[in-house]
């Protein structure tokens, strides 16, 4: 007797016993890591691009390596190495960290392409009037080398945010996480992975197309 | 230390093989992801709306959904499906689908981007749509394109770190074994961070190679036939003629 095997029986008791753990995860790690590491990555990004381009020669070139190889290399591979290297962290302050870290690589190109995009004659007007070196950076070349990069820094944070996943390898309970915590445990994969995926449609798309006219808007105004 | 270096040694040939499985999924499921891209770019820049619509759900469908959420999707559900994929496959599938989508975007940009005249040019020529594609708009979309595909590939690499969850020894799951027998620092920071930024690079280097060549075609960039030649006139020659 052969019989076709076609288990996709949607049961919508698991779909709503599911549902509340996945929102919980959502809500309290994968949204608090993408927010909290595109703070960093932001700040820390634009710290980089400026040593780069201010730091005596021998220091720019090392921290341009360092980026660079941070940024080639694996986020799961960075996140496996700081948890078992700092063990008395916990695993979303690892990710909040090697998730800043990684994307501020990342932003230390957008800004620098920003910060080139300031005219030269902005960084001569600063020398005639005898600014100091914080007041050139604070008044005159940040504010307009970072107006571009707005744009920019809300495509990496929705990239990040669909990098979150990659926490499930030092074992935090993020949303795909709890959904094979919930597999698991029930032997039910398909509600749990498919409300995941909505999840992270509803939340992103929405998201870029709102970064999309911010880009337009922005692009007219200059 | 030296007693790490032993371990090391003992544990080559092991991470090797997971060297070369990464690389398998990495080029294999590049080659899936390129050819996605093409055909989704292609739909996507497409001026009827009967190619465009489909080809834009797809494409936002799997740039929306995160790569780890398709990849365990395709590793528990097709199963149930009746669908027994190796985990291999599964994994060369998801990067494929995932990586392919973001390229289509890519794709599509840089074949917006070639610039009116061309266009005109073909239409002025007569030529079909498929000549005026694979002769004129794709050759000058393919060598504007190479930098950012060449940023997808290392992503793509980077994202096949996570496998290992879905059962494949790749070089991190062979890590995790030579962390056991050393350390954190020496098995993840040393080696693994290594193996993978080496791995970037030739990616790189093999991606910026194929840029040059991509220009070179165009006429643009240095012929390499006027850099060896010993005079300049004579070198210019030998490049038309090729």
């Amino acid at each position: 007797m052969i019989s076709i095997h076609t288990g996709i029986d949607w049961s919508w008791d698991s779909t709503w016993e599911v549902l509340p753990e996945l929102l919980t995860a959502f809500l309290k790690i994968t949204l608090v890591v993408t927010v909290l590491s595109t703070i960093i990555a932001a700040v820390l990004g634009l710290a980089i691009a400026m040593t780069i381009r201010m730091a005596p020669k021998p220091i720019s070139v090392a921290v341009k390596w360092i980026a660079n190889f941070i940024r080639m290399t694996p986020i799961v591979v960075q996140l496996l190495f700081a948890y078992y290297a700092f063990l008395s962290l916990d695993g979303v302050t690892i990710g909040v960290i090697i998730f800043g870290i990684h994307y501020s690589t990342y932003m230390s190109e957008v800004y620098r392409a920003g910060i080139d995009s300031v005219p030269k004659g902005q960084w001569e007007a600063t020398t005639a009037l005898s600014m100091s070196t914080g007041r050139t950076w604070m008044a005159v070349i940040i504010p307009q080398a970072v107006r571009a990069t707005v744009p920019a820094l809300g495509n990496y944070a929705v990239s990040m945010f669909k990098d979150t996943p990659f926490l499930l390898v030092i074992g935090v309970v993020e949303l795909v996480n709890a959904g094979l915590i919930f597999g698991g445990n029930t032997y039910r994969y398909v509600e749990p992975l498919t409300l995941i995926g909505i999840i992270f449609l509803l939340a992103s798309y929405p998201t870029s197309l709102l970064i999309g006219r911010l880009e337009k808007r922005l692009a007219f105004n200059t | 230390m030296d007693e790490k270096f032993a371990a090391l040694g003992e544990a080559m040939p092991r991470l090797l093989d997971g060297v070369l499985i990464t690389l398998e999924l990495t080029v294999l499921g590049a080659l899936a992801a390129f050819a996605i891209a093409v055909v989704l770019g292609l739909a996507a820049a497409h001026p009827s709306k009967a190619a465009r619509i489909p080809a834009r759900i797809i494409i936002e469908f799997f740039r929306g959904t995160s790569l780890v959420v398709q990849l365990f999707f395709l590793f528990y559900v097709l199963p149930l499906l009746g669908v027994d994929l190796s985990p291999v496959l599964v994994g060369i599938i998801g990067l494929g689908l995932n990586y392919g989508a973001y390229g289509a975007e890519v794709v599509r940009g840089s074949i917006n981007s070639v610039p009116t005249g061309q266009w005109e040019a073909t239409t002025a020529l007569s030529l079909g749509p498929v000549q005026r594609m694979y002769r004129v708009i794709f050759p000058q979309a393919w060598a504007l394109m190479i930098p950012s595909l060449s940023n997808l590939l290392i992503h793509l690499m980077k994202g096949t770190a996570i496998v290992s969850f879905i059962t494949i020894a790749d070089l991190t799951y062979h890590l995790d074994q030579l962390k056991r027998v050393t350390d954190t620092v020496f098995a993840y920071g040393l080696v693994g961070l290594l193996s993978y930024f080496i791995i970037a690079l030739v990616l790189t280097f093999l991606m910026d190679r194929l840029e040059g060549r991509a220009k070179r075609k165009l006429g643009q960039g240095i012929k390499l036939t006027k850099v060896l030649s010993p005079t300049p006139g004579t070198g210019e020659l030998a490049g038309e003629r090729r």
